[in-house]
């Protein structure tokens, strides 16, 4: 697709997005979406470095729980409006990002895996023992019913923008979802990209190219932290409660790496396609059986795509169409 | 050009080179043998960088290059090949040319070029014109080791080391990397270092031959003359 069309298609979303929380009564269509948005930027913000650089980072839930608690600490110390609390969110965990990658980007494979868990339960454990943020008990951020901004009613039930909270939430997660699929796509397109396949390929033959392969991955690294981050910013103001538990949970890393890898980690289409599938499957598992069967979705998809198709859903289209040719 | 002064890497209680002392003139031929284990892949990891922690110094063109990454010693003008291919394999031939255009020349040597026609000239001058739009995996074996040396060449290094590009062709396929390696070094007045197990085309190729044997040089002379040196018999050659 060219860019001036999907750019074209980019902007109808926006419209499409923000019309349906005009016209759409029940709100279980926007706390669906809101899941499978959330799981879209997710995996594509882990695909930066995973997929495209080839580092598998496990480490994701803490960059996505410090961009929540980055929120809640700015809520605590100034009131932040919710924009403020994303930007927060997701500065802070660029930061962590960038001194995480500084650490640890020196180490490959299985080693560098590891050293991102640890990041991990070193992050939730900090944040279960600072009593300012709650500590083990959590924190509450409760939002406003009728949000203004300079004078105009942006959430309100007569004369808002949105309706409610939930709506505007929806669609501002559709922006950054959008927003996240336009910095993929010109970072494929970039040689920062190519740059980053070829490290993804083989390092040593990429730095031996003249590929500045530490400062890729730090910028890869500290992008992707900060796209996680932005998302944990939202997530106190939609839940209106946050804990360390399951803002810092294993299921968020997993889900993040297992998007891509079902999906196909060589373009931005990947990630979303793997986080529609599964986000559509859990959301089904959780109305009709439990939530609880969520992760053993995730796992039997993972499983299956790791033996069946390696490359991805992608890669299956791809090679089931060159057998056609 | 290359100039290698006191250089000793260890390996935990292992020495891999010991002192070495060497120089290596503009646009020079030099052969690089030695038995297995005798040190000149750890000597060319040593001047691209992929090992940083020995000790003496490394000069090029009279500029220590030891604080230096392999990316900037590539930028330099310090290029290449491996003892196995290492393809970017996701990319095609063509792509895999790109990447050192854009990193190592770009942001080091020339500023302004023309990938595109670098590009192909490099593609034509190695024959690999039919394949450029495929992917490295579907490669033959003399194929990939003319990718390596395209991908190595594309940046129009000053140095290119070449490890064992023959490793592994038959005869005639020897023949052509030889043909190869001696044009680019008439035509672009490359310096190039050749490691190789193959007399036969050290000997062809090299203007002087460097012998190496448990980390140490025992020869450094003509071909003519190496094959004569009695240590060199001992440790590589046979009696």
């Amino acid at each position: 697709m060219n860019s001036t069309r999907f750019y074209f298609v980019v902007l109808v979303l926006v419209g499409v997005s923000y019309l349906t929380t005009v016209f759409i009564d029940n709100q279980y269509p926007f706390f669906a979406g809101f899941a499978i948005l959330q799981l879209i930027i997710m995996a594509l913000a882990w695909n930066i470095l995973g997929g495209y650089g080839g580092y598998v980072n496990f480490g994701s839930a803490a960059f996505f729980g410090l961009g929540a608690y980055g929120a809640i600490v700015a809520y605590q110390l100034f009131g932040a409006s919710l924009p403020i609390q994303i930007l927060v969110g997701g500065l802070f965990s660029a930061l962590v990002g960038l001194g995480t990658g500084y650490l640890t980007l020196r180490l490959r494979g299985v080693y560098f895996a590891i050293a991102t868990l640890a990041l991990l339960v070193v992050a939730e454990t900090l944040i279960h023992n600072w009593d300012y943020v709650g500590g083990a008990a959590g924190a509450y951020l409760l939002p406003k019913r009728n949000l203004d901004f300079w004078g105009v009613l942006i959430v309100g039930k007569v004369g808002g923008l949105f309706g409610n909270n939930k709506e505007l939430l929806f669609f501002l997660m559709c922006i950054l979802a959008l927003l996240t699929i336009v910095i993929c796509r010109a970072i494929e397109k970039s040689k920062l990209g190519r740059g980053l396949a070829a490290l993804r390929d083989n390092e040593e033959a990429a730095e031996s190219m003249g590929v500045p392969t530490l400062k890729l991955k730090l910028i890869a690294t500290t992008l992707s932290a900060a796209i996680m981050g932005v998302t944990g910013g939202i997530f106190p103001y939609y839940m209106t409660f946050i804990e360390p538990t399951s803002a810092f949970s294993l299921d968020i890393s997993v889900n993040a790496l297992a998007m891509p890898l079902i999906g196909g980690t060589f373009t931005w289409l990947g990630p979303v396609l793997g986080a529609v599938i599964l986000g559509t499957l859990q959301q089904i598992a959780t109305v009709t059986i439990s939530s609880e069967i969520n992760l053993l979705i995730v796992g039997l998809f993972l499983v299956s795509f790791v033996i069946f198709a390696p490359e991805g859903f992608l890669g299956l289209i791809k090679k089931y169409s060159k057998r056609r040719d | 050009m290359l100039e290698i002064k006191n250089l000793t890497k260890r390996f935990g209680g292992f020495t891999a080179l010991s002192n070495i002392n060497l120089d290596v003139r503009s646009g020079e031929r030099l052969g690089l043998i030695g038995p297995n284990g005798s040190g000149k892949t750890t000597l060319i990891n040593c001047i691209c960088g992929v090992i940083q922690d020995y000790e003496g110094e490394v000069y090029f063109d009279g500029e220590s290059l030891n604080s230096l990454a392999p990316h900037k010693r590539a930028r330099k003008g310090i290029s290449r090949s491996f003892q196995i291919p290492k393809p970017f394999n996701s990319m095609t031939i063509r792509q895999n040319l790109i990447i050192p255009l854009e990193y190592a020349v770009q942001e080091g040597i020339r500023s302004h070029i023309d990938m595109e026609s670098e590009v192909d000239q490099i593609i034509e001058n190695m024959q690999l014109s039919e394949l450029a739009d495929q992917l490295p995996t579907n490669l033959t074996q003399i194929d990939m080791r003319k990718l390596e040396l395209a991908r190595a060449m594309v940046a129009k290094p000053k140095l290119l080391i070449s490890d064992e590009a023959m490793a592994g062709l038959s005869s005639s396929e020897i023949d052509d990397i030889l043909k190869i390696l001696i044009a680019l070094n008439e035509n672009t007045n490359v310096t190039i270092i050749m490691i190789e197990h193959i007399m036969r085309a050290v000997m062809s190729f090299s203007e002087r031959v460097v012998c190496f044997d448990a980390g140490e040089v025992i020869a450094n002379t003509t071909p003519e003359e190496v094959v004569k040196v009695p240590a060199v018999e001992r440790a590589y050659l046979g009696e």
